[in-house]
């Protein structure tokens, strides 16, 4: 994979199961909320797990199973994970509109085995290495790299970043590596 | 010579000003048609302006409020007047509270067969059914196709949706995308394009082939496309646009990653259980479950066939005592023309309550929040914990005659019984 960060992420797994919706993320009801992002991140994955806003901690990591972030197309999900501070979500898989949110807002989103991965373990996150070890149980878990295009966004600093600095698309064309 | 084509494939190269392409590939593309919603436009604008831009570039910029229509709070009533002064500065196209749910106006009015449309929205996939490359996306996507006119995509491998036969009376083409969702699972389709063809989807009329494309996500999928053909122009006839029609098929011979195939005649009424879609059962199997309120409506089954056959089952009858009936046609020509015919007497007398042209209920905001512990069956295409404003509440998807005939009996019925 292309060069990402040299920075290792660190912080506790937080375990959420398979088909965490984006109404889990940010649920419906919570609607008004969307134009104050910093009142509606209090509420981050609150019908998931109702304490992790409270009692998560910065860097700590959101661990999902299978279809992370399916649903609804509002970039608020990755938006309020990341601006409650969590450092990555790991999923086994993403839904495909969180996935390119996610890379548009600057919250890396790392597909990776994460069945072995137990409640509040302390990860590392390797991301130029491509790996996440897991400090408690010593396991190291490879994930898979990302597309060059979504790299090349990701190290811009996001979409809008990208379109400013290049006036434009500037994208790895090609079939995926 | 190149190599046969999927619909996907086609659309995309055209918009890519390439004569073909291949899957994997990542291509920019010319943006036909923009949209974002209540929910999604304010961070749009914002990131409209963060790129600098004061004007949309896309040909077609249509912001929607359609979520909480009308603000039902002042927080709202606020992100409304932030997008209407946008529109107003911007060029971009304003569809206010009145005129119902995004998608449906897509299909109304916005989207051609041949075009790529991005929209803030999941179920942008819907104009599929138009023959146009339709997908869902984040605000700040949506914000830079609007402002520069172009967008990256990744050409999507497809499945071709082979159908055949025809539907038994009661059976509508929400039951066939609930069985092709519980098979190929919630995630079965992620990354993917679905296209849809065979005699099935020939002899299917649009509303049927909007429904099948609006799911589409509810798979995973980018897109759900359709052939445009004599129905599509007929359909862009009778709201005034056949100009914008033109023919489109797949190649034959082109390559589908997977190939499925339904026959109608096997398709029964089908339900989803709580919390995901995929979770599917016959609705006879579900007999004896108690409803406490029923949504008919919404961008998925909100059109007037959709009130035609909720009707069908309504007409001479009466909801349960104890459970409420909600009726949200998806858009203002569609509640129009459903007054005319006498649909809206046939529901208040059956007990409903009819609400304003929009998204209403269907995702928790107003309009029809359920209690802890309530049971709702829904026309919508999403029943997540959480998603009708309640995590304690319980949401079945099923076809508006199923809702109709569960509103009736007070629990979840299969409408054949009440025909
Ligand atoms: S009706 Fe429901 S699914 Fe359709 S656009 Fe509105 S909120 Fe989304």
């Amino acid at each position: 994979m292309g060069h990402l960060t040299d920075e290792l992420l660190h912080g506790r797994a937080w375990l959420f199961g398979d088909d965490i919706s984006t109404d889990h993320i940010a649920p419906g009801r919570l609607f008004h909320l969307r134009t104050n992002m910093p009142e509606l991140a209090k509420h981050v994955l609150e019908d998931a797990r109702p304490e992790f806003a409270a009692e998560m901690r910065p860097g700590d990591f959101v661990v999902g199973g299978r279809n992370f972030g399916l649903g609804s197309s509002r970039e608020h999900a990755p938006r309020i994970i990341k601006l409650a501070g969590a450092g990555a979500v790991l999923a086994q898989s993403f839904a495909r509109i969180f996935f390119r949110n996610s890379i548009n807002v600057g919250l890396p989103v790392l597909q990776c085995d994460t069945s072995g991965i137990g409640e509040l373990d302390e990860l590392q996150v390797d991301l130029e290495a491509g790996e996440v070890r897991d400090l408690t149980t010593g396991a190291v878990i490879p994930f898979v790299p990302l597309p060059p295009v979504m790299v090349t966004i990701l190290n811009d600093g996001g979409l809008v970043a990208h379109v400013k600095k290049h006036g434009g698309f500037a994208l790895p064309g090609g079939p995926e590596a | 010579m190149t190599s046969p084509l999927t619909l996907a494939e086609k659309l995309l190269a055209a918009h890519a000003g390439l004569d073909t392409v291949v899957t994997g590939q990542i291509v920019v593309c010319d943006v036909d048609v923009a949209i974002a919603q209540d929910g999604t436009g304010p961070l749009a604008i914002q990131q409209i302006e963060e790129l600098g831009a004061g004007k949309v570039r896309a040909p077609e910029c249509v912001f929607f409020i359609d979520h909480a229509a009308p603000a039902p709070r002042s927080e709202l009533a606020n992100a409304q007047k932030t997008i209407r002064a946008f529109c107003a500065a911007s060029g971009a196209t304003l569809s206010d509270v009145e005129m119902g749910v995004c998608h449906q106006r897509v299909a109304e009015s916005y989207a051609k067969p041949g075009d790529l449309v991005i929209g803030a929205d999941s179920h942008t996939c819907m104009a599929g059914a138009l023959g146009a490359f339709a997908t869902g996306m984040g605000s700040t996507d949506v914000a830079v196709g609007m402002a520069s006119g172009k967008t990256w995509l990744r050409v999507p491998e497809t499945f071709r949706i082979e159908v055949e036969g025809a539907f038994a009376d009661g059976v509508e083409a929400k039951d066939l995308m609930l069985t092709l969702i519980g098979q190929l699972g919630a995630d079965g389709a992620t990354y993917k394009a679905l296209e849809f063809g065979g005699p099935g989807i020939d002899a299917m009329p649009m509303p049927g082939r909007l429904t099948l494309s609006n799911m589409a996500v509810e798979a995973g999928a980018k897109c759900g496309l359709m052939p445009s053909d004599e129905t599509t122009r007929a359909f862009l006839a009778t709201l005034g646009r056949e100009e914008a029609w033109r023919p489109l098929t797949a190649d034959a011979g082109a390559a589908y990653e997977r190939v499925v195939t339904f026959d109608l005649e096997s398709i029964v009424p089908t339900v989803a259980k709580p919390h995901t879609v995929d979770n599917t059962a016959t609705a006879a199997e579900l007999e004896g479950t108690k409803v406490d309120q029923v949504l008919i409506g919404t961008c998925t089954n909100g059109r007037l066939e959709d009130l035609r056959s909720a009707a069908r089952v309504l007409r001479g009858r009466r909801r349960a005592p104890g459970t409420r009936l909600i009726v949200t046609p998806a858009s203002q020509a569609t509640a129009r023309a459903a007054a005319a015919e006498g649909l809206f007497d046939v529901f208040w007398d059956a007990g409903a309550v009819i609400t304003n042209p929009g998204c209403g209920a269907c995702v928790g905001i107003h309009e029809g929040i359920l209690a802890d512990g309530e049971v709702c069956v829904s026309t919508a295409n999403r029943n997540f914990h959480g998603r009708m404003g309640n995590p304690e509440a319980f949401i079945y998807l099923g076809s508006p005659a199923t809702a109709a005939a569960s509103a009736v009996a007070g629990e979840i019925t299969d409408p054949r019984e009440l025909l």
